[in-house]
């Protein structure tokens, strides 16, 4: 069953069509990739779906409810979470706050107004952030600041803060990027685990193709704007249309 | 206790000590010595010690906590003070009301500015705040004068109504009081050489003031203070956390609306006129100054500055030519005529030189105010102490 | 139709002097990223170029001239400019004169240094540092500067009066074909907007023409790019900050007849000078000046009684509602490119 489903979707921006005419749907707790080449338009399509950009024609819905016109954080609290390029964090706030947040978020909604309790009394609170911060490994340093912390562990410290929230879907956008390989493969270990120990469906953007292959298990490969082909990661690699668009690029 | 940490706790406590003990505190030389002119213990100027405190203090949980810089928050001052006024004019001399109008209607217009503001961020939000302040000084000062009083002010009359109470005592306008205690009456204490002032008006804004400053050490600690500090340091990350900053800003905006709102209010409980240049852009600017130099983002910060600040511009603006050359009278005169010229640049009138250097040299060299200064005098003391386990006041976040 | 024709002419003036501000605003956002709180600051430093100029010029010593006595019968002491030992009595008096006019060629090498010693002593601290950081220190400085002309100056407007040959009006009712005495129009006024666009040509052709504008144009447009091209924009922005302040202080020197120099003119100006910015979009050059004019004509028509008859108020406000309108339904400004600080 398609949790996400994208039909149509088309956006320009003045002259240059950033995407064409997209198709795709992804299946529930699957993990599913989107590669292409630089400017085939992976990043405008994920910002179509969390509500920073509105595509000029087309839908998407997730689990059956239309995402178009929403703001982000509408979108998230239906339950799609997003990780960045580069980790986007509080940075001035320590770890345990971080995750704390989140937390907020999660039990309370998108507002309230909780200006006489006290941070500390929340038990409740508290404890998830704490369990979460043990599941990745950083309990210890629950009151360092978040600026300092280095950059796989800022990473870790996202995706802990996306997880505390029980998101049905993760939108992750080159988790990877600008990563030495041991830490590209901490990375992909992570998300396994994750993915191994809860039901969840991820959506990954990704220009390594090292993750792309260790993980997915439906691509689809974007080139200018409109999808080429969609398959299995085994039928993929050997894929014609797949070499052409990635001429010049790095080697499949 | 009250719900607060021990070392919040700690800082409510020292507050209400110096707000109790302001009138010996500062007045510590005897009132016919040299040294006099240091002296800060009158009523009046200690009222305005604790009213710009709580101004600073509402200042400080919008700017100090979500970042957005407001240029025009003195507007909401202004109209506090307006509201105030009318009070006294319809019902009655009773600080209560005039307060309490005070704060409403200030908070009413703080809903419709930060609604209108707050679609905008950064340098934006700062331009639009400066444009509507402007623009109500403009309309207060001349179209709207029925209602302001325009270009001179807003004052008492014999004729007013006060339905609530008595329109005239003994042929004069009655003095604001609260439940029959006036607000301007004082007891004088004489011990020695030193005379204290205690005045009724003081100790009620101060009573008020202790209240707001316990008020923003909650909202500090609560959870609606930590998205506020989140939405200071990654907007994009809160709203992809499925937190809506709008509401969380605009309730910020309105909280330090009605504190400017309360200060206005108590500003014409002491004193019942409101003119049009308290709403003025270089009196927004009056408050982000304090703010940032008693410390922006921490709680006992904006206390300070405004402390700091209404000192500076009392007791420095008094140092004239003649106190000056009294001072360097014991130099050799070509050096004292030197000195007398340097110093009178920054002291009597120059005043406002001195506070655009201090303001300067702590945006350069102190970005965390009064407040990080002491911290930094703390950690070298305490890294002197123990030189080899490392200090983590520097690291700590400023409180 | 005498009436709007004479708001039109009005308005220009002011406008004027706003789009020069906001020019050199937005060549300090666009270049360098930097809102500049001193910015009225330098307009105000302008003017008192003026005043010191006219001082100099002016500055005599005493003779106890002989052959006349006042009401006591003393000998009267009579003020002897030095000028006029220097080049006679009719020509001094001309110079004095058009102290105005000759305060441009002072003014320059004045603002350039000013504006440099700036940027390299204070603003080049700041780049890295938030917008909030850049307001703030530059608007202590602002008060600085203003305390300490007003220290030197007293707090009281001096006057500086244009030339007498620019002294009366132009009669442009009869121009144009309307009766005379209608619409008239002060000469110097006049200059101001002939000296306002000839600035804001030069500006806009030195940015075009020469390379040194190029590179400029370049790092406006990707400032980290310029960087890695190997040229050292760094030194061109801060000429560009001199060039900047340069035109703050003509702006002012120039403005002298109509506003009187005082301390306080900066931050006056200031405020619309941003709102100005603001509305003509952060960061574009055209934009600053095309505001600059349209919220000068909008506040000369907003101050006709006929309108203020029916909004009162309107011509005191009138600037900071377009503004806030502006700024909700196009944020980016009427000229401003898409993506320049638009949340």
């Amino acid at each position: 069953m398609a949790i996400l489903e994208i039909k149509n979707v088309g956006k320009r921006f003045g002259g240059l069509q950033a995407l064409g005419d997209v198709n795709l749907s992804v299946a529930e707790n699957t993990v599913h990739a989107i590669i292409g080449p630089n400017g085939a338009g992976k990043s405008t399509l994920l910002n179509c779906l969390v509500g920073k950009l509105i595509p000029d024609t087309g839908s998407v819905t997730f689990q059956g409810q239309s995402l178009l016109g929403r703001k982000p954080h509408e979108i998230n609290q239906m339950g799609v979470s997003r990780v960045f390029q580069t980790p986007e964090i509080f940075a001035d706030l320590t770890v345990m706050e971080n995750i704390m947040i989140p937390c907020f978020a999660h039990r309370d909604g998108s507002f309230k107004m909780n200006a006489f309790a006290a941070v500390r009394g929340q038990g409740d609170i508290k404890d998830q952030a704490e369990a979460i911060l043990d599941d990745v490994n950083m309990l210890e340093k629950r009151d360092m600041h978040a600026a300092s912390l280095s950059r796989g562990d800022k990473r870790r410290l996202e995706m802990a803060m996306c997880l505390v929230q029980e998101p049905k879907l993760l939108l992750l956008d080159e988790p990877t990027a600008g990563m030495a390989r041991a830490d590209t493969n901490n990375t992909i270990d992570l998300l396994k685990e994750i993915k191994e120990k809860r039901d969840i469906t991820m959506a990954i953007i990704e220009h390594d193709m090292h993750v792309v292959f260790s993980m997915a298990e439906r691509i689809t490969v974007l080139a200018q704007g409109t999808p080429l082909v969609e398959d299995t990661p085994d039928n993929i690699k050997g894929h014609p249309k797949v070499r052409e668009a990635y001429l010049g690029e790095a080697q499949v | 206790m009250f719900g607060l940490t021990a070392k919040n706790t700690r800082l409510l406590f020292l507050v209400i000590f110096l707000v109790a003990f302001a009138p010996f505190l500062m007045n510590p030389f005897p009132a016919d010595s040299a040294m006099a002119q240091f002296n800060a213990g009158y009523p009046d100027l200690m009222q305005r010690f604790v009213i710009f405190g709580i101004f600073a203090i509402g200042f400080n949980i919008l700017f100090g906590l979500t970042g957005y810089l407001s240029f025009g928050h003195a507007a909401f001052l202004g109209v506090g003070s307006y509201a105030g006024v009318w009070m006294f004019k319809l019902l009655g001399m009773n600080v209560i009301p005039a307060i309490a109008a005070s704060v409403l209607v200030a908070g009413l217009l703080s809903v419709v500015i930060g609604y209108i503001c707050l679609r905008r961020s950064g340098i934006y939000f700062s331009i639009l705040t400066l444009a509507f302040a402007q623009m109500m000084f403009a309309l207060a000062a001349s179209v709207l004068t029925p209602i302001t009083g325009g270009e001179t002010g807003l004052t008492l009359s014999l004729s007013d109504p006060r339905i609530l109470g008595a329109a005239a005592v003994d042929g004069n306008i009655p003095v604001p009081s609260f439940f029959g205690l006036e607000m301007r009456s004082t007891y004088e204490l004489a011990v020695g050489g030193w005379s204290f002032s205690f005045n009724t008006g003081y100790y009620f804004c101060a009573i008020i003031m202790v209240l707001a400053f316990y008020a923003s050490i909650r909202i500090f600690q609560s959870p609606f203070g930590l998205m506020l500090r989140a939405i200071k340091t990654n907007q994009t990350r809160l709203n992809y956390t499925g937190l809506n900053s709008r509401p969380y800003t605009l309730a910020a905006f309105v909280i330090s609306g009605m504190y400017a709102g309360l200060a206005g209010g108590l500003m014409v409980a002491m004193d019942p006129l409101a003119g049009a240049e308290r709403m003025f852009w270089t009196a927004s600017g009056e408050v982000v100054i304090m703010t940032i130099l008693g410390g922006a983002g921490t709680m006992i910060g904006p206390v300070l500055g405004a402390g700091a600040i209404k000192y500076m511009e009392n007791i420095v603006s008094k140092i004239n030519k003649a106190v000056l050359e009294q001072w360097f009278a014991f130099m050799p005169d070509g050096m004292e005529k030197a000195f007398v010229t340097v110093f009178d640049m920054f002291t009597g009138k120059g005043w406002h030189l001195t506070l655009g250097v201090v303001f300067m040299l702590v945006i350069i060299f102190l970005p965390g105010g009064l407040v990080e200064g002491g911290q930094r005098i703390k950690g070298l003391f305490s890294r002197k102490k123990a030189q080899d386990t490392p200090s983590d006041a520097a690291k700590t976040p400023a409180e | 139709m005498e009436a709007i024709v004479l708001q039109l002419l009005s308005g220009l003036d002011g406008g004027s002097a706003y789009a020069l501000i906001a020019l050199g605003l937005t060549l300090i956002f666009g270049t360098l990223g930097v809102v500049n709180f001193a910015h009225g600051a330098l307009f105000m430093i302008g003017s008192f170029c003026t005043v010191v100029l006219q001082r100099i010029l002016s500055s005599s010593y005493t003779i106890i001239d002989e052959s006349q006595k006042d009401f006591l019968g003393n000998p009267l002491k009579v003020q002897v400019p030095y000028m006029q030992d220097w080049f006679g009595e009719a020509a001094s008096a001309s110079i004095i004169d058009w102290s105005v006019p000759l305060a441009i060629i002072f003014a320059i090498p004045v603002m350039l240094v000013i504006g440099i010693v700036m940027e390299r002593g204070l603003i080049k601290h700041f780049y890295k540092r938030p917008h909030a950081d850049q307001i703030l220190v530059t608007f202590g400085l602002a008060i600085v500067l203003q305390e300490i002309i007003k220290y030197f100056f007293g707090a009281n407007p001096i006057p500086a009066p244009a030339p007498d040959a620019f002294k009366g009006s132009f009669d442009f009712g009869q121009l144009l074909g309307f009766e005379a005495n209608r619409i008239i129009y002060p000469y110097w006024r006049l200059v101001y907007f002939g000296f306002a666009a000839l600035i804001i040509t030069g500006v806009f052709a030195f940015l075009q023409f020469t390379t040194f504008g190029m590179v400029v144009r370049a790092g406006m447009a990707d400032r980290e790019t310029v960087g890695l091209l190997g040229i050292d924009i760094d030194k061109r922005f801060t000429m560009m900050f001199g060039l900047a302040a340069v035109v703050a202080g003509l702006a002012g020197v120039m403005y002298t007849p109509i506003n009187s120099p005082n301390y306080h003119m900066g931050m006056d100006f200031l405020v619309i000078s941003f709102v100005v910015v603001v509305v003509g979009g952060m960061g574009s050059l055209p934009g600053a000046v095309l505001a600059g004019f349209v919220l000068g004509i909008l506040q000369s028509f907003a101050s006709m009684r006929e309108v203020i008859e029916f909004l009162p108020g309107i011509n005191q406000v009138v600037i900071y509602l377009a503004a806030i309108v502006i700024l909700l339904t196009r944020p980016r400004g009427l000229l401003g490119k898409r993506g320049v600080m638009e949340d």
